[in-house]
């Protein structure tokens, strides 16, 4: 039996986080050498001797027989692990220390280590970021450089950047350090973005997209499973996550193409993934602290518990998007609240809005700021108008879904305009 | 029924590669179904081993030995199923769907000579 479609992605990130910790983070390549053969190794048998059926434990005997033979090998030449010290020296415990490493609540706390890593400070979000994909999520240089729309050499440099910044540290992050809350924040973060790359991201094919939003929900659970980690903002950056992930399925229709959300087919959204986000939302409850992720999910939860756009609760979403607006502001929310606003009062008020944004030209390259002022314009009654505005966001569209979008908008002012 | 072996050849180059973890998925699916498709028509006599790239051959009987199987051609034997099929010609046919093919690699087919 083949195992699921990510099953490797997401083992080659435990067995690295795993590794990395054994060997020390400073020989973060050679822990990736180590990566890289045992599943080459794997893949290769299991081709012609087909695949044992507890494939992850046994993925995890092959990595710790290659550990123990390393370090055996190379104790005296090399300096491992730092934190488990003279354990590895002696032969006594060095395979009792290396068992327990390989337990599961040791590899999760692992891979929570080596995100909270990813997420240091003297990087940037643009590092961070493909850092958490490249290092985490088992992705190639190659597919991380695609999943971002640049080119495989700046990926590289990037990636590159992040690596060598964690190898120079004494060690992974330690989950009781003294920066746990901030650093935490730097995760949500780095999270979220994750989320946002997958969910708005300009990547033509649809397949990567989803696949970056399966990550950080993947991510964020291991967050919501250690309690530590665990607090009110975590459980509602989750909330968003899957109550916008419930809306995919609708997000884009039979033949590909985007659908926008007032015509969102929404019984294809996905009751379970909307039933787990408000449970989670619940939970985010606790406590006093009203993140912006909190005000998102509540958006989000608006949305899913409405049948019809006409249906939704319009006004309490522009009320949200005002506190966002204090909590978070930034251009995008900007416009997202002005189409709230038209949807609550009207296209006009809506109009009004978008032309008080502050800071317009950093939407200058988003083909959804001029395309929301072509659909106002054209509930206005005013189909040339809204026409150039398309066209503006046609030429600024990013990918051919995008372009077949507006080219249907450009063809309904054309109706318009004729009637 | 007659029994062939099928020796999978690829260049050092591409048993080489430095496969992403996606591609590995998608490489044991391919063999995956493969094999399986082989199996269901009952042609697989032993599915046979994939074979390390290390190695040495000894060149004569005064223990000359170099390193590796392929110090000397480019291709190596990456890896051998036992096949049963009725002519060479249907032994041939089955071998074109190999995945090897899609990597630049080649199928040979050899009869097992019987008696």
């Amino acid at each position: 039996m083949v195992p699921d479609d990510h099953f490797f992605r997401r083992e080659a990130g435990r067995l690295l986080a795993t590794l990395t910790r054994i060997l020390g983070v400073h020989n973060l390549a050679l822990a990736e050498d180590v990566v890289q053969d045992t599943l080459a190794s794997a893949v290769e048998v299991w081709t012609y001797r087909g695949v044992p059926d507890h494939a992850s434990a046994w993925l995890m005997t092959a990595a710790k027989n290659r550990a123990l033979s390393l370090l055996r090998r190379e104790r005296t030449a090399r300096k491992f692990a730092p934190e488990l010290g003279q354990l590895l020296d002696g032969e006594w415990t060095l395979k009792p220390v290396l068992e327990e490493q390989f337990l599961p609540p040791a590899l999760k706390d692992d891979e929570l280590r080596m995100m909270f890593s990813c997420c240091h400070p003297r990087l940037d979000e643009e590092v961070q970021v493909p850092l958490v994909l490249y290092l985490l999520c088992g992705f190639s240089v190659a597919e991380v450089a695609s999943a971002f729309l640049v080119t495989q050499a700046a990926m590289e440099k990037r990636i590159s950047r992040g690596k060598k910044l964690l190898a120079k540290s004494k060690r992974l992050f330690e989950l009781t350090a003294d920066d746990f809350a901030p650093r935490l924040s730097a995760v949500h973060r780095a999270l979220y973005l994750l989320f946002s790359e997958g969910y708005h991201g300009a990547h033509p094919e649809e397949v990567v997209r989803v696949d970056l939003c399966h990550e950080a929900m993947r991510l964020v659970r291991l967050l919501v499973d250690h309690a530590p980690a665990a607090t009110p903002a975590t459980h509602a950056l989750a909330a968003l996550m899957y109550l916008d992930a419930a809306r995919l399925p609708g997000r884009v229709d039979e033949a590909g193409d985007l659908t926008a959300l007032f015509d969102q087919d929404r019984s294809r959204w996905d009751a379970a993934l909307i039933s787990e986000g408000l449970k989670l939302l619940e939970t985010s409850g606790a406590g006093d602290e009203l993140t912006e992720y909190h005000v998102e999910a509540g958006i989000a939860a608006i949305h899913a518990a409405s049948g019809t756009a006409e249906q939704t609760r319009w006004g309490d979403i522009v009320a949200l998007y005002d506190s966002l607006m204090r909590i978070h502001p930034s251009p995008v929310v900007a416009l997202n609240r002005a189409i709230a606003i038209a949807q609550h009062q009207g296209p006009t008020r809506g109009l009004d809005a978008l032309r008080a944004i502050t800071e317009q030209d950093r939407l200058a390259g988003y083909p959804f700021y001029s395309a929301a002022i072509g659909e106002l314009e054209l509930r206005c009654l005013r189909p040339e108008v809204a026409r150039e505005h398309f066209r503006i966001a046609r030429a600024l569209a990013r990918n051919e879904a995008e372009r077949r979008f507006l080219d249907r908008r450009i063809a309904a002012c054309d109706r318009r305009s004729a009637s | 029924m007659s029994e062939f072996l099928y020796l999978y050849r690829l260049s050092a180059d591409s048993l080489h590669a430095l496969d992403s973890p996606n591609q590995m998925q998608e490489r044991l699916k391919k063999w995956t179904a493969w094999f399986k498709e082989l199996e269901a028509k009952n042609h697989i006599k032993n599915p046979g081993h994939p074979l390390a790239s290390s190695g040495a051959v000894v060149k004569d009987k005064r223990g000359t030995v170099t390193d590796g199987p392929y110090a000397e051609s480019k291709d190596i034997v990456g890896g051998y199923t036992l096949i049963e099929a009725r002519d060479l010609a249907q032994a041939t046919q089955l071998a074109s769907g190999c995945p090897v093919l899609e990597v630049g690699g080649v199928v040979e087919v050899r009869p097992i000579r019987q008696m």
